[in-house]
């Protein structure tokens, strides 16, 4: 995926020299391995800087919220599906972008790479399909697939849905993945087992908000855990609390969230974030036939009424 | 070890509604330990948070003056949660106060001086405190001519009406009491915009003159070009801050504005000191 | 004070001893990272690591912490009255403390514990707490604790140092309450003639493993409003989410917030961290915010630990060199990279230098 790098610095150069945007968003290098910053080019120099790698899992629709410029934005699969949600939501228009599309082969996971080696790891080199992991005393090529991050390994839209321009040719998707395995794992559970499992995985949680912060879906004014009047949820670091904010904000996702996994790449903790909007999008996939962001022609099932809408669940 | 952060208990002693559209009401409070007030010397300028447990603190100015004993007196304009809920009590409540807190308006440097106040809105309960203070009988000889250009939108918004209709009537202070406008035949002060009324009636600048400003910040910014008209140096004029605040005592952070914090260091700073700080506020 | 010389496995026991007098908390690994926790009995600190996770701040300074209680029932005398809670004296030890971190106490307690104010619940607990360090033998790439006022075997801030070479370990008592410790441990040999020479070998070989640094000899010297203006801020922001990780994990991050917690007829007042990164930090009830716009918040904790802490005290930055704002920042902001920029701002070309370092 690397040689998309000199495409898109091509392209980004097009579009600001003919005017057709103020701006171009994507990523820079970062000053750590396996760490791309979101960046953006207004000029030849600064588009320049602009990458592409295995370390682009940020979702960068979360830079172009409720923006007023005309915008060139890079974009791998995902990104073009909350691209959309943000145009259906009126986030953005269409008119405004020109969207880069990135055929994606999926990002590396950096929390779990990190946890493989007890030493520091001080260089990630990617060549072809071949990631080369390495620091003091060890070095290390393994087969990018091994690495992926989870939404990666069993995405079926690495395709851009929604574009103007490419950077290269179109990917198989992959059909061989059931993205819903952990979610049927969990289901499997007892209700005392899935309580347990919820717990655990949210103690550690320091309400740092990186995971709401980095997703392009919740871009409420102001999010239900600051409102003050009334305060809906305390601000300690009591479990009940917790909690709340992390099912509640999955439940805004409903429908919405097309798996791009931001919240669990930012998540400092590393918290399995994606265990709770998974559900939901299994649910929207079984109930209503959705997978968000595919389409500008038509609206999330759940703001939307049709007569046939299932209500199995209304006991 | 004082605890910084306990508020004394006090009891609402009496409620006064001070504008037509009731959204500011004045808190006499009384200390429950009558040690407690000994320990909350002020001076006017300062502030206190008012204290309700399982609502929270806000910061407010005193507008009592150290000449009144026996209680302290709070306006608060009725805008958030705790204001809300304050503005639901009851006289007989208790609830805390903790302070005081913040530097007061620089009473030392002012002493000798002619003090030009200026203040608009609900912005004057310790500039009142101030005004007060100053005519104390013990008092108004350290001080060279007073002026006092107070604007509200209309003449039922103004603060301490009887107040000011009884410094009006004085010789020793010069009160330019104004409203923005109204209809009131009976009306029969000012009637015009404070930086307006500012220009026509405040003493020209002068070493010995200082301005002491406290309104909303539209008043302020256009205030502001008036007094450097007039030839206020900007060390002369003072002014005080509202941030938002928590600790009111320099530690939680939240008002900090460049190496200072608006709640220990302020709130009350000249302009010169502003001009040198970020515009955070 | 004598140095001393102890293996691992009288270091262990002086650990499992000094439990008796302390509560111990240090070092231990949980699922992939290290952090601070307290020490059960029989459970010993893992010093097989080169940073912890999160920063031992919280031991002093929970993340919640209740500062009094209250009671709404009109039939109580207590009634609306705020009533304090009993507040930690039990000594602590944090054993396993590295150097950067050791120095953030002492700059946090310049905010803490100021000549005006002493914010009680720091102070008591603090003053309650005895600090083990363990020096640093090698650095991570992240590290510049050398160019931010201490160093991989800094001692500022610490009662006792100790410094690991191979199996053993050297303690070094650097204040009475380290001699306390130490004694309680009942860590004892003194170490032979050539430990000050052993020590300061690895020492160099430490400091040469700190690879990165920062420059900050000329933020003095430029006035507020210069590097306020600076025109860097809206780019560098530009990635920023506006969360808390920064601050939450950072050790010298000391801001908070204060909120009520009714249950029925009583309730805690406490506090929680907060974060200069959050909108709401300075929303007023009116609505307006000072620091509206994410670069303006951004701006702020750069400035605040970069500019406005140097200025305050004259003692160095409000920062130790840790680098877990490096390593945890979702989307690469680099205190190195801001603090370089900032240091090398000339207001007149409006210029600096961008080099990360």
């Amino acid at each position: 995926m690397t040689d998309y790098t000199d495409k898109i610095r091509q392209i980004a150069k097009r579009v600001l020299d003919e005017g057709k945007v103020d701006m171009v968003i994507g990523f820079r290098a970062g000053t750590l391995p396996m760490m791309n910053q979101p960046h953006y080019a207004t000029s030849a120099q600064t588009a320049d800087e602009l990458i592409w790698d295995s370390n682009c899992g940020l979702n960068l629709a979360n830079y172009i919220t409720d923006k007023k410029e005309k915008i060139a934005i890079v974009a791998k699969g995902c990104d073009t599906r909350n691209i959309v949600t943000h145009i259906i939501e009126n986030k953005i228009k269409r008119e405004q972008l020109y969207i880069i599309g990135v055929p994606c082969t999926g990002m590396i996971d950096h929390h779990k790479i990190n946890a493989m080696f007890d030493n520091e790891i001080t260089r990630v080199e990617e060549s072809g399909d071949q990631i080369t992991i390495s620091g003091e005393g060890f070095s290390e090529t393994l087969p990018k697939p091994e690495l992926l991050a989870e939404n990666c390994a069993v995405c079926t839209h690495r395709n851009p849905v929604e574009y103007d321009e490419l950077v290269g040719d179109l990917v198989e998707e992959q059909t061989d993945v059931d993205p819903y395995a952990s979610v049927k794992k969990v289901e499997a559970m007892s209700p005392d087992e899935k309580w347990q499992y919820f717990e655990d995985l949210l103690s550690p949680c320091i309400r740092c908000y990186a995971c709401r912060n980095a997703c392009p879906l919740c871009y409420c004014p102001t999010c239900f855990v600051d409102e003050s009047r009334p305060q809906w949820v305390g601000k300690s670091q009591d479990s009940v609390d917790v909690r709340t904010f992390h099912v509640l904000r999955a439940y805004h996702c409903a429908g919405r969230c097309t798996d791009c996994g931001a919240c669990e790449r930012v998540c400092p903790i590393g918290i399995k974030i994606r265990e709770f909007t998974k559900k939901l999008n299994k649910d929207c996939l079984e109930l209503y036939g959705w997978e968000a962001g595919l389409t500008l022609d038509q609206r999330p099932p759940l703001d939307t009424y049709k007569a046939d809408d299932p209500q199995a669940f209304i006991k | 070890m004082q605890n910084p952060y306990l508020p004394y208990p006090v009891r609402i002693d009496e409620i006064i509604t001070e504008t037509e559209d009731k959204s500011l009401k004045t808190f006499k409070f009384v200390f429950l330990n009558p040690d407690d007030e000994k320990k909350f010397a002020y001076a006017s300028g300062q502030f206190a948070e008012l204290s309700i447990p399982g609502l929270g603190e806000i910061p407010i100015g005193i507008a009592s003056s150290p000449m009144e004993k026996g209680f302290i007196k709070f306006t608060v304009f009725k805008t958030g949660k705790v204001t809300s809920y304050l503005h639901s009590m009851k006289e007989g409540d208790i609830m805390g106060v903790r302070g005081p807190l913040g530097h007061p308006f620089p009473w030392d440097m002012l002493e000798g001086k002619n003090i030009v106040i200026i203040g608009g809105g609900f912005a004057f309960t310790t500039l009142r405190s101030s005004i007060f203070s100053m005519l104390d009988p013990a008092n108004r000889s350290k001080f060279g001519d007073l002026h006092v250009i107070y604007g509200a939108r209309a003449p039922g918004m103004l603060l301490y009406k009887e107040e000011l209709q009884a410094w009006a009537a004085r010789d020793d202070i010069h009160m330019n009491i104004t409203v923005d406008g109204t209809d009131d035949p009976d009306w029969k002060y000012l009637k015009g915009f404070v930086p307006t009324i500012t220009e026509e009636k405040a003493p020209p600048g002068s070493d010995d003159t200082y301005a002491i400003v406290c309104g909303p910040p539209i008043m302020i910014k256009f205030t502001q070009p008036v007094l450097d008209k007039l030839g206020y140096s900007h060390d002369n004029i003072i002014m005080s801050l509202e941030n938002r605040m928590k600790c009111g005592i320099g530690i939680c952070g939240r008002c900090n504005i460049g190496e200072k914090f608006v709640c220990k260091d302020g709130p009350v700073f000249t302009l010169s000191q502003l001009n040198q700080m970020p515009k955070e506020y | 004070m004598t140095l001393i010389k102890i293996n691992k496995k009288a270091l262990d026991l002086g650990i499992e001893k000094a439990k008796s007098a302390y509560q111990v908390f240090g070092p231990v690994k949980q699922k992939n990272d290290h952090d601070y926790k307290r020490l059960d009995k029989n459970e010993l600190p893992d010093f097989n690591f080169q940073n912890t996770r999160l920063s031992p701040k919280s031991i002093i300074y929970p993340q919640s912490q209740i500062m009094f209680r209250y009671s709404l029932d009109e039939t109580s005398d207590d009634c609306r009255i705020m009533k304090e809670v009993e507040n930690v004296s039990a000594p602590m030890a944090i054993v396993g403390v590295r150097p950067c971190d050791a120095l953030s106490f002492p700059i946090v307690r310049r905010n803490f514990d100021s000549p005006e104010y002493q914010d009680t619940y720091w102070v008591k607990a603090y003053e309650a707490t005895t600090f083990v360090g363990l020096a640093c033998n090698s650095a991570c790439s992240t590290c510049f604790c050398t160019s931010a006022g201490t160093g991989p075997f800094g001692e500022e801030g610490l009662d006792v140092l100790l410094v690991a070479d191979g199996d053993d370990f050297y303690v070094k008592p650097l204040t009475e309450k380290g001699t306390a410790f130490v004694g309680a441990a009942g860590w004892s040999g003194t170490a032979d003639a050539s430990a000050g020479e052993k020590i300061e070998a690895l020492k160099q070989a430490a400091e040469t493993s700190v690879t990165s640094a920062v420059k900050t000899d000329k933020l003095r010297e430029k006035t507020t409003l210069e590097l306020y203006d600076a025109p860097f801020w809206q780019e560098e922001a530009f990635s920023c989410i506006n969360c808390g990780t920064c601050t939450y994990v950072c050790p010298t991050c000391w801001c908070f917030d204060v909120q009520d917690e009714t249950f029925g007829k009583s309730g805690i007042r406490m506090r929680n961290w907060d974060s200069c990164m959050f909108p709401l930090f300075t929303s007023h009830a009116s609505g307006h915010n000072p620091r509206d716009a994410k670069y303006q918040r951004v701006r702020q904790r750069f400035m605040h630990k970069l500019k406005y802490y140097v200025d305050k005290y004259d003692n160095g930055i409000q920062c130790v060199g840790c680098g877990r704002c490096i390593r945890l920042c979702p989307v690469n902001i680099d205190i190195r990279r801001i603090c370089n920029k900032m240091n090398s701002f000339d207001a007149e070309s409006c210029k600096c230098e961008t080099a990360a370092s």
